[in-house]
């Protein structure tokens, strides 16, 4: 027990001497985390507009002052002509052009029909798309306003609510997500190159030739990293529910620890790793492409599994990722129980009993 | 019991013959040296014994125990210095010598009388990270580190390679002390001069071992008179020498060039009469001339 108690402190002394070990271990969450929340975000915000208003109407103003106050849009620039319109959208800071016809007011009273034109810069597709259906939305709403409303006969209305998220904060995703990443970071690739390290300076020789048992070596290796991937987990926990305000509608404990499974399964993937290859530098490029690319694409965390192609979506179930980010959002939005998140904690925890086997059996008592 | 018995033991990675029929014995209390150069099979030799490697053929055992079925227990009884420097570079002097003390199962305390002497020598530097330490230093840690546990048997692999003559010099005197102590010691070395330190060395080449032997046996035995030789251009000399044809072999040794000779040695002067400032007179052999010449003969037989 000694023994591992000093290896465990041994290990300890490597992380904290190592600079550019705990940039990562501690600056990369932190990054990360900044990065999605605030500048990788598909969500609309301030996005600048133009408007043509050829009424200078009462309503066009009224208009216009709906679409500003929402504040989703801004007004950059008041165009004058229509030959404007190009040159505006060539500059490119304007997403989004309204042009609202002569005698708005009037045309919509007398002749029950006003058009108005809107031109979105699709350059970027997905933000011109969202842009239009935020536009067309608020323009509606205006519409009920300007007429009371209305009772036609026969009618169907469609009462939309978004449950679990319903302000459509990206937030909601992204933290579950971010967090699948760092554990997998942290955890699989930290261990692996850890590992390794020891094998590249030689200093595996000596331990092997120790009365140390391997498993022993492992667990030495290993323990630090899954207290550090622990500490980690809960600061983004932390900066993701007071920062970016995600609920943890769940059991706070039962929380932490499928957190602590999934750091257990990250684990075992950079064990197997580190048994299979002998240079940090393999290491890292086997825990980058194997384990982190999969992360990103195949977890659901970018792109949803369902918009997926069939054989992906099969594949997508090896990903251990995808049935953390279900677990996460499942505890954190909709405040579900281990009842409800059985099946996948048993595919994770079988996962993990699957690679640490397959790791501890094929590490080498030897050296080849 | 002897502490090390090696019986024909064999060892290829792919194509590479890297042991071939390898026996030896090492006796209780004895310092034993394997000479050779870079690539002669030093190191697999050590890895063998030191049960991290298995021969494909043969059998070994260290204290009694098989190296390939009771490889647990050698690991806890043998101290091992590999060739590369193995230390945690990031840990202070102390902190390897406790941590090496503590996985096996002792404390620097307990062993202190045996690592005293060279510790002593490396203690006011006890906080400085292993990586900061010169060469010299850095050998006599991972000695102490090796020698913590107080092991039956000793491997050391090429220790003073890369170090500077004045701490090389010390090294070998603390191996003479540990020897005295009653640790036997394999130790290698590419240094001929550490060669005659050695109790019994066994030289080798290419996978083979040449000859076994005690250093002064083994120069007794170096038959043929050699002369020392030289002149003002040393690269011509050697030239000559090499194109007259009673000469057995010429290698530069030092300041001289050592010469073995099947003609007498007044036809070689009169051969060389051309070069300015030449001196030819009688040296004794050393365990390199042996060496060399074991060499040629190696290299002419394949």
């Amino acid at each position: 027990m000694r023994q591992f108690l000093v290896f465990v402190r041994k290990e300890f002394y490597h992380i904290f001497r190592d600079k550019r070990t705990l940039l990562i271990l501690f600056g990369m969450p932190v990054i990360l985390i900044v990065l999605f929340g605030f500048a990788i975000t598909n969500e609309i915000h301030h996005v600048k507009i133009g408007v043509l208003d050829n009424a200078r109407d009462v309503y066009s103003q009224q208009m216009i002052h709906k679409i500003t106050s929402s504040g989703y849009f801004e007004v950059d620039q008041n165009l004058r002509t229509a030959d404007e319109i190009e040159s505006t959208f060539r500059k490119g800071d304007i997403k989004l052009v309204i042009v609202i016809p002569d005698h708005f007011g009037d045309k919509f009273y007398h002749e029950k029909k006003a058009p108005v034109q809107l031109l979105a810069d699709a350059s970027d597709p997905n933000t011109a798309t969202t842009v239009i259906n935020y536009a067309t939305a608020i323009i509606g709403q205006y519409q009920q306003e300007m007429t009371g409303k209305i009772t036609l006969p026969l009618t169907i209305n469609t009462e939309v609510r978004m449950v679990y998220n319903p302000s459509l904060k990206g937030v909601f995703l992204f933290v579950p997500g971010v967090m699948t990443l760092i554990l997998m970071l942290v955890s699989a690739m930290m261990t692996s190159i850890t590992i390794t390290r020891e094998k590249e300076l030689g200093t595996m020789e000596i331990l092997l030739v120790s009365p140390l048992r391997p498993i022993l070596i492992i667990a030495g290796k290993v323990v630090p990293y899954i207290a550090l991937s622990f500490i980690i987990a809960c600061i983004i926990l932390v900066m993701g529910f007071f920062i970016f305000g995600m609920p943890i509608k769940g059991n706070l404990l039962l929380l932490l620890a499928e957190c602590g499974l999934f750091g257990l399964t990250a684990l075992s993937l950079g064990i197997l790793i580190s048994s299979i290859t002998s240079s940090q530098q393999t290491a890292m490029m086997i825990s980058m492409m194997g384990l982190l690319l999969p992360t990103i694409l195949l977890s659901g965390f970018v792109f949803p599994i369902e918009s997926m192609p069939r054989p992906l979506q099969i594949f997508s179930n090896i990903i251990p990722a995808k049935w953390f980010i279900i677990i996460l959002k499942d505890v954190m939005l909709k405040g579900s129980g281990l009842r409800q998140i059985w099946l996948p904690t048993v595919i994770l925890g079988g996962m993990t009993l699957f690679f640490l086997v397959l790791s501890v059996r094929n590490f080498k008592t030897r050296l080849s | 019991m002897l502490p090390i018995v090696v019986e024909n033991i064999h060892k290829s990675f792919g194509d590479v013959k890297a042991l071939q029929n390898i026996s030896f014995t090492v006796e209780e209390g004895e310092l034993f040296g394997l000479i050779g150069p870079d690539g002669a099979g030093k190191s697999t030799l050590f890895r063998i014994l030191a049960t991290l490697l298995l021969a494909d053929k043969g059998t070994a055992s260290v204290n009694g125990s098989d190296v390939v079925k009771d490889y647990r227990t050698i690991r806890s009884q043998v101290g091992y210095m590999p060739g590369r420097f193995s230390l945690y570079q990031d840990l202070t002097i102390e902190e390897n010598l406790n941590f090496f003390a503590t996985i096996f199962n002792t404390t620097v305390e307990e062993n202190y009388d045996l690592i005293k002497e060279i510790y002593e020598q490396i203690e006011p530097f006890k906080k400085r990270p292993a990586g900061k330490l010169s060469g010299g230093m850095k050998q006599k840690l991972a000695l102490c580190c090796a020698l913590v546990h107080k092991p039956k048997v000793l491997f050391l692999d090429e220790p003073t390679t890369g170090v500077d003559p004045v701490s090389r010099k010390e090294f070998w005197e603390m191996l003479q002390r540990l020897k005295e102590k009653g640790i036997p010691i394999l130790v290698s070395t590419p240094y001929m001069d550490e060669a005659i330190l050695c109790d019994r060395v066994a030289l080798m080449q290419k996978g083979e071992i040449m000859m076994i032997n005690t250093p002064a046996a083994i120069v007794a035995d170096f038959g043929k008179p050699i002369w020392a030789a030289r002149a003002d251009n040393m690269y011509h000399l050697i030239r000559d020498i090499r194109a007259f044809e009673g000469t057995d072999s010429c290698y530069a040794f030092g300041e001289y060039l050592h010469v073995t000779l099947h003609q007498p040695v007044e036809e070689l002067k009169d051969h060389l009469k051309a070069h300015k400032g030449l001196i030819i007179t009688p040296a004794k052999a050393g365990i390199e001339d042996a060496f060399m010449q074991l060499m040629q003969e190696q290299n002419e037989a394949v």
